[in-house]
């Protein structure tokens, strides 16, 4: 059942930039829906305009069946934590958290109440008389999550709250998230431009490049059968490798290499791309690349290398590879696993 | 031995400082203990006299002026009235105008502060007849409202509040907004407590103004019951030496009470923020 619904949401700013472009999205109810893209490419836009900080200019955004337009920010039932946490500096830790209540006019005991309830299940009790110059980044961006769920509010709001966290903590604080999110079981957006973040913690994702979302799918989906070139290029690390070229007779060629396509495809010029991951050594692979530079990573080796056509292409190997700079190497395809995008309209099309 | 030498060079520069406010008080202080033929015959001494109770009461309480219708203390009053009334009035406007014109963007907010901040090239001394015809016209001369309306709009306090609220994080507003807090209880809940240390020292800072107005008092009363402090060194107490120290020692009590006051509130905001 759809919760949260965007209606073909259009954002245009008063000086004519279009951040967001009719955008169509619906997200069940106490699902996790991240929004990923470069920065810039109107992701935050989107989820403020949820938020009912910035206005809609065109579309309509519906929160448990009822629209949501024009409802002042306060009374969309909505929570956000913010990307600087945006903490009341002046307010103890428990104040900012009863700040929402008080003014929703909460008594004074029902709100003691809840607070109490969340501080102990975000661990923050020992806080609650500090201010937040007072704490560190992780306690912080508690006091952020505590003064969202203490609202109990219908959707939560992510905007980019881990990036100012270091990487230890990111990583801890964003398995927190995931967990809270499926124990309290409320819909939530959050907007990243980490793709670790968005594949680890999204039910779904929506990829977002110039105001349009150019696919919607579970990370997996997203990862195996990227919609566009676009989210091809900018879901995986290393990145996927492209190698233009030409469909003939069902045949994938390009100056370097040829290969049989098993899906019907009309003739016409593409994108080949394949990941890091799906090529191997191979004595007689077909595509050949001298190594350049070779990364180990301890559990990964990536290599990288030119190809005659100077294609800059990179694969994955297992732990310490023997492979060495300047080395000429072979490689095929493994299993078939590779994706063809239109170079024109950059769509994918096996 | 550099760090030594160091301390030493740092601290008679600080000790030259202080010395250089503190003698010339201390000089005046000392002299109004003592009886004016003394002042009269030695000229100012440096050791405290025996006049002190006898000076300080004849100043505070002896009636002055030409209809004897004021004392020290009396004139005292009303420079507090008029330094106070000035300080909070432009502290809360101010504050009010900055808030405006940060927070509710219109498309001439801009205009408006320039508006604003070209009143600092007209202070009141440059429409002071314009000012004297508009309270006259109000009906408030000899009045504590004609002496603090027209120096209540304070455009230097409405610039470093506007400052200030620039400087506090957009973040803060949204999630304030969504906490369900109105534009009033933003004011009150937020900008208020945050502003405490500016509020602090633009409140000394219109208040020192104010209590040093010579020019808009004198011409708006008419009246001796308004004289003011620094009108009343003129007129009351021009001729004897030791009244007039006696005087000078006394008027600084207010201004000095408002500092002590609020510069604890000052330094603890700016400990706190960090």
């Amino acid at each position: 059942m759809s919760y949260l619904e965007l209606d073909n949401v259009t954002k245009i700013y008063p000086n004519g930039t279009k951040a967001v472009n009719e955008t169509s999205l619906s997200i069940s109810e106490g699902e996790l829906m991240v929004f990923v893209g470069p920065s810039g490419c109107g992701k935050s836009t989107l989820l403020r305009m949820i938020a009912g900080l910035e206005d809609i200019t065109g579309g309509e955004i519906k929160l448990d069946n009822r629209v949501i337009n024009k409802v002042d920010p306060s009374e969309r039932d909505v929570a956000m934590v913010f990307q600087n946490y945006a903490l009341y500096p002046h307010m103890n830790v428990y104040k900012n958290l009863a700040y929402g209540l008080k003014n929703k006019g909460e008594s004074k005991e029902e709100i003691e109440k809840k607070v109490n309830e969340v501080a102990e299940l975000l661990e923050i009790k020992e806080f609650l008389l500090r201010k937040p110059g007072q704490l560190s980044g992780g306690q912080r961006q508690r006091v952020a999550m505590g003064r969202a769920i203490v609202r109990n509010p219908k959707a939560f709001l992510f905007d980019e709250p881990l990036s100012n966290l270091d990487a230890k903590l990111r990583g801890q604080v964003r398995i927190e998230i995931k967990k809270l999110q499926k124990q309290m079981g409320v819909t939530s957006v959050f907007v990243t431009h980490d793709q670790v973040e968005a594949m680890t913690l999204g039910d779904r994702l929506a990829v977002i490049n110039e105001g349009v979302i150019e696919q919607v799918g579970s990370p997996i989906e997203v990862y195996e059968k990227p919609a566009t070139y676009f989210v091809a290029e900018f879901i995986g690390t290393p990145q996927m490798n492209f190698i233009n070229g030409k469909i003939h007779a069902n045949k994938f060629i390009s100056d370097e290499f040829e290969c049989s396509i098993n899906k019907d495809v009309k003739d016409q010029e593409v994108i080949f791309g394949i990941r890091p991951e799906n090529l191997k050594v191979s004595a007689n692979g077909s595509i050949k690349i001298k190594v350049d530079l070779i990364e180990k990573l301890g559990a990964d080796s990536i290599i990288y290398g030119y190809d005659k056509s100077n294609n800059y292409l990179c694969y994955r190997e297992n732990g310490n590879t023997k492979i060495k700079a300047n080395e000429e190497i072979s490689l095929e395809i493994e299993d078939e696993n590779y994706h063809l995008f239109d170079q024109e309209t950059k769509k994918r099309l096996n | 031995m550099s760090r030594i030498f160091r301390i030493t060079v740092s601290h008679s520069i600080l000790i030259c400082g202080v010395l250089l406010m503190i003698v010339p008080l201390w000089l005046v202080f000392a002299s109004s203990t003592h009886s004016n033929s003394f002042i009269y015959n030695e000229g100012m001494q440096w050791k405290i006299g025996g006049e002190f109770f006898d000076n300080y009461d004849r100043v505070l309480n002896r009636k002055g002026g030409f209809t004897k219708e004021i004392t020290a203390s009396g004139i005292f009053y009303n420079s507090f009235i008029m330094a106070f009334g000035i300080a909070s009035l432009s502290v809360f406007v101010s504050m009010m105008a900055a808030y405006s014109l940060v927070y509710f963007k219109t498309r001439f907010s801009t205009l408006f502060f320039w508006l604003i901040f070209v009143t600092l090239l007209v202070p009141l001394e440059l429409r002071i007849l314009p000012s004297y015809q508009i309270v006259s016209d109000l009906n408030l001369l000899n009045s504590y409202a004609g002496l603090i309306l027209p120096l209540s709009a304070s455009a230097i306090a409405t610039f470093f509040f506007r400052q200030y609220y620039r400087s506090i994080p957009e973040e803060l507003l949204e999630a304030a907004k969504l906490d369900g807090a109105n534009s009033w209880k933003f004011f009150i809940d937020f900008l208020v407590p945050l502003s405490k240390t500016m509020i602090a020292a633009m409140f000394i800072f219109m208040f020192v103004y104010g209590y040093n107005q010579y020019l808009w008092p004198l011409i708006m009363t008419t009246s001796e019951k308004y004289w003011t402090v620094v009108m009343g060194l003129k007129m009351i107490y021009g001729g004897n030496s030791v009244d007039r120290y006696t005087y000078v020692i006394l008027s600084l009590i207010p201004p000095v009470i408002i500092i002590v006051f609020l510069q604890r509130l000052f330094i603890q905001g700016l400990f706190q923020s960090k």
